[in-house]
């Protein structure tokens, strides 16, 4: 166990959709710094597995990208996110509360974990 | 939904790999400053700076790898990667791969073409509803199996038996119609009130016969065939309920058959009229030429109904001594009386199609081995960098794949072009009884036959070089190449290959020999007559002129005599049945002052003129031919052939001896004045039966056949004899005008004969010629392996002489084996194929020495090539390639 948790399985995207939603248009980098710094550096995100997944969401219609500039002045993909991308957010959104709230319930009463 | 999107968006992201590789470097490019720049800001070195960044990153070429994995779809991609690595396989040796594809092509033409044949003929059903449940039913006597059958007889059958839901007959006719422009001859059928009801087909427009309608006293309707309605009357609706005029009597037409129907024992009819048996043969119990057809009832098998009307039979026999003692029966399906006679040779065909099938899948396969072999140490290094024994072994099916696609795929080009040749090449006569023929294409059955081949070809080619992949063979693929030694396991699987091949055409080749040498045997039969510079044709009379005996005499005497006055023409008579046609028209005849046994004595009856033997040059044994002016006012006379004399008389002078019908009515009394020689009456193949000939004056039929011979080119009197006739009567029919010698050769027996022949040395050639390649290429590619050692022999002393002996003996071996298997293989094919073979044997020992020595010739000549090369290796360089 290291002192940060990795990405857990799945959530990736949704913390993408948010990211995007917050900050509106956002270039790879960006969002992947954006998600570590959110996590108050708890979570260690290994930037690489970013694209792949940026590129799935683009494939499955949720975001879209575009050739733009970076704060450099550099040519930057930026990503943007879909209506069908903030329906999804909001699905996944609701979901994922009601995940927490679950969990949530059964620790109810116990203390704090180590 | 969403991962169908995405799916569809990475097959077409296969499509713009390089675009989206290029796009994802900017990114990460622009990824890695812009984290670069953040780390210096927080203090880092350059260097450090970079390295963090990368490390964050989790690697360059692995972010790159996970982004163009998710891009496309992996499977699909290696299997592209695949597929273009077996094309440039494939075009680095296109000898091999040509050749490959051509092999395969050729087996898959050749057996596709032939399996849609035997689909079109033996497969697809007869057209009708269950027809399973349709049977022919004739009578059958000594020396034809399936006779004609009687009215009377016809008639005790279809009521007393218990086995038929319905039975009923048909007789084919030829009808005299009288159209605008003048009396054309039509052929027509005579059937039964039921027959279509039986057969289960319905009009098109109409109706039906109705039950009863065939009785004598019922009206004379016609119904038309579909091409007969478009031909005659332009398709019109309107035209049920016209009269048509045939042979001169007023009928009405009721109904039109769909476009669909057909029947394949006449399948040229126009005009289906009702059987009124008011003809004098009708009404005797003994004069036979109507053919049955029933429907079984359900459950009950040909055999039952056999029995059954056997059963009938011997009762009609005990009632009717006279006339129907030893009147057998026949019942058998429908299909098999349609088919029966070119089954045996369709399945012939088939049989050597899918030889040559197997040659050529043997071919490809000993091709594929001898390059797995040299691919050896190029599967080793790929396993060797870390390609996983089951992507080595994709690529191989991969390509096995290919090779099977392309090469099935042209042979089914090849095949759809084949078949339609070979209607084509179907004489139209023979369409007629074979409609069936027609219809023949690339249907789900044939396409299934492709599939299957296609498969087994692509299983064969897949595996084939994956027995060479054994683990240790790979390993030893890298050490291997060096020493240069084939592997014993390959040469001993790849000659028997070749033997298997060779024993394969062996086969094949005999029994083309044997098909070629019956067909020889047939045509040069001996026919007793010459039949070259002779024309015939059909001549039909209207009955509703020609209704007198007398008429018709004088109308035949002037056709004759004016036919036989055309320039060129030494010779012109008639006949009632042209030579060579059957064994048919029989006639039952008993001896004066000979005890009668009650059997019947049937010989073949023909009708001629007194010119007829001299027109056909049919040689005089004893005795007199018949003279001018025989008719009904002078005494019965009789000619028979030399087969007659021999059963009936041995060595007694038949001339002057008498004979009469089985009662020996006082009018059928005739005397013997002459004796030719066995004129071929029936098909070549069949054997000479007793004929009798009458004078044909004394019997009078308004049908007969003309026989006339010419000085100059039969060919051009052919269409001077219509007109010549109609000069006479332009009412009179003629029809089916043909030379004799065409008349032979478009015979059902030599059709069968010569298509077979030619089919079958087609098949064998292209064995001839794929065996000794495929002979080549495992010599060839054994020669090439053994270089290095044919090097150290030649070093060591050894002559050219002595490396000519080593290569064409290991072939001559091959070959021996190969051409010994075969020979054993083919008297059993040819014992198989015992049916089809006239006039020779099928352990014909000119035949088997002659296929053995053009093998081994050719056998030699393919290793001979590959010898050359092996004695022409020079030992210093052979040795320096260590």
């Amino acid at each position: 166990m290291g002192d940060k948790a990795d990405v857990w399985q799945g959530t990736l995207v949704l913390m993408v959709l948010k990211t995007l939603e917050i900050l509106g248009p956002q270039h790879g980098y960006g969002i992947a710094r954006r998600i570590e710094q959110t996590s108050g550096d708890l979570l260690s995100l290994n930037y690489g597995t970013l694209y792949p997944a940026l590129l799935k969401m683009e494939q499955e219609g949720s975001i879209r990208s575009e050739w733009g500039l970076s704060e450099n002045n550099r040519k930057a993909k930026i990503y943007t996110l879909t209506a069908a991308g903030r329906r999804q957010l909001k699905r996944e959104t609701m979901s994922w509360e009601q995940t927490t709230s679950i969990v949530a319930r059964f620790f109810e009463k116990t203390e704090d974990p180590a | 939904m969403k991962s169908l999107r995405a799916w569809l968006m990475r097959v077409a992201g296969m499509f713009s790999r390089e675009q989206r590789r290029a796009g994802f470097d900017l990114e990460l490019q622009n990824h890695i400053e812009l984290q670069v720049e953040e780390n210096l800001r927080a203090g880092m070195g350059a260097f450090e700076a970079r390295r963090a960044a990368l490390m964050k990153l989790g690697g360059l070429e692995k972010t790159r790898q996970a982004y163009s994995e998710r891009g496309t779809v992996p499977f699909l991609e290696t299997l592209m990667q695949d597929l273009r690595f077996a094309g440039r396989q494939l075009r680095k040796n296109p000898g091999f791969s040509v050749l490959a594809v051509l092999m395969l092509m050729v087996g898959v033409a050749a057996s596709t073409a032939i399996f849609a044949f035997v689909d079109a003929a033996l497969l697809k059903p007869l057209p009708y509803p269950k027809p399973d449940r349709l049977v022919e039913v004739t009578e059958s006597v000594s020396f034809m199996p399936r006779a004609n059958l009687s009215y009377l007889d016809y008639l005790d059958w279809k009521r007393m038996n218990r086995e038929f839901q319905s039975m009923e007959a048909f007789r084919p006719t030829a009808y005299l119609l009288k159209t605008a422009s003048g009396t054309e001859p039509v052929p027509g059928e005579m059937v039964s009130d039921g027959f279509f009801r039986t057969l289960g087909v319905a009009p098109l427009l109409g109706r039906d016969f109705y039950a009863g309608e065939d009785l004598p006293s019922g009206p004379m309707s016609v119904m038309l065939s579909f091409p007969a309605w478009q031909k005659y009357y332009g398709g019109r609706k309107s035209v049920v309920g016209e009269a048509v005029s045939l042979n001169g009597i007023p009928y009405t037409i009721v109904g039109v058959m769909p476009k669909t129907f057909e029947f394949a024992p006449r399948n040229n009819a126009e005009f289906w009229t009702a059987l009124h048996a008011t003809d004098s043969c009708s009404l005797r119990r003994s004069c036979h030429n109507l053919t049955g057809i029933a429907r079984l009832n359900d459950g009950v098998s040909v055999a039952t109904a056999r029995a059954n009307i056997i059963t009938i039979a011997e009762e009609l026999e005990r009632e009717y001594p006279v006339t129907n003692r030893g009147q057998g029966v026949s019942v058998m399906s429908l299909s098999e009386a349609i088919v029966g006679d070119i089954r045996p040779i369709l399945l012939t065909l088939l049989a050597g199609a899918g030889l040559l099938l197997l040659i050529a899948c043997v071919n490809v396969s000993s091709l594929l081995l001898v390059r797995s072999e040299s691919r050896k140490r190029e599967i080793a290094v790929r396993g060797a960098l870390g390609a996983s024994p089951w992507r080595l072994k994709r690529q191989f099916i991969t390509e096995g794949l290919i090779l099977a696609l392309i090469g099935s795929g042209l042979g089914m080009a090849v095949a759809y072009g084949l078949a339609r040749v070979l209607v084509q090449l179907v004489s139209r006569d023979m369409i007629i009884h074979m409609p069936y023929l027609e219809g023949m294409g690339l249907n789900l059955r044939v396409f299934g036959f492709i599939m299957t081949v296609f498969l087994i070809a692509a299983v064969l080619f897949s595996l084939t070089p994956m027995s060479r992949l054994s683990s240790v063979e790979m390993r030893e693929g890298l050490t291997e190449g060096a020493r240069g030694s084939s592997g014993r396991g390959w040469r001993r699987l790849g000659a028997n290959l070749v033997i298997l091949e060779l024993a394969v055409a062996v086969v094949l080749l005999v029994c083309a020999g044997l098909l070629g040498k019956s067909f020889y045997h047939l045509l040069h039969v001996d026919l007793n007559f010459e039949p070259q510079h002779l024309a015939t044709a059909m001549v039909v009379l209207p009955d509703a002129v020609y209704a007198k005996d007398a008429q018709i005499v004088a109308v035949r005497r002037e056709i004759v005599r004016r036919v036989g006055n055309l320039p060129g023409v030494t010779s012109a008579s008639a006949t009632t049945v042209i030579p060579t046609s059957c064994n048919c028209n029989t006639d039952w005849i008993r001896f004066v002052g000979r005890p009668y046994d009650g059997k019947h004595i049937e010989v073949n009856q023909r009708d001629v003129s007194a010119g007829y033997f001299t027109t056909l040059q049919t040689k005089l044994v004893r005795g007199r031919f018949f003279i001018e002016d025989e008719d009904a006012g002078k005494p019965l006379v009789a000619i028979i052939n030399k087969a007659f004399a021999k059963k009936y008389f041995g060595n007694e002078d038949p001339v002057g001896k008498r004979m009469g019908d089985t009662e020996l009515t006082p009018k059928s009394i005739k005397e013997i004045v002459g004796v030719v020689d066995d004129l071929r009456e029936a098909s070549l193949d069949a054997e000479i039966v007793p004929a009798v000939y009458y004078p044909i004056d004394q019997n009078t039929d308004s049908q007969f056949a003309l026989v006339v011979r010419s000085k100059q080119d039969v060919n051009t009197l052919l269409p001077v004899l219509a007109p010549t006739i109609h000069a006479i009567d332009p009412g009179v029919g003629v029809v089916e005008e043909e030379t004799m010698t065409q008349y032979i050769s478009d015979s059902q027996s030599a059709y069968l004969h010569r298509s077979s022949a030619w089919m079958v040395t087609g098949f064998a050639g292209l064995a001839l010629l794929l065996s000794t390649l495929g002979l080549y290429g495992v010599i060839a590619y054994s020669v090439s392996q053994r270089e290095r050692e044919i090097g150290v022999r030649m070093a060591l002393g050894a002559q050219r002489s002595a490396v000519y002996r080593l290569i064409l003996g290991e072939a001559g071996r091959l070959a021996g084996w190969g051409i010994a298997a075969g020979v054993v293989c083919s008297v059993g094919a040819a014992m198989l194929l015992r049916s089809l073979l006239f006039g020779v044997q099928a352990w014909d020992a000119g035949t088997l020495a002659t296929v053995a020595l053009l093998l081994g010739t050719s056998a030699m000549f393919a290793a001979y090539v590959p010898a050359r090369r092996a004695a022409s290796i020079s030992p210093q360089e052979a040795l320096r390639s260590e």
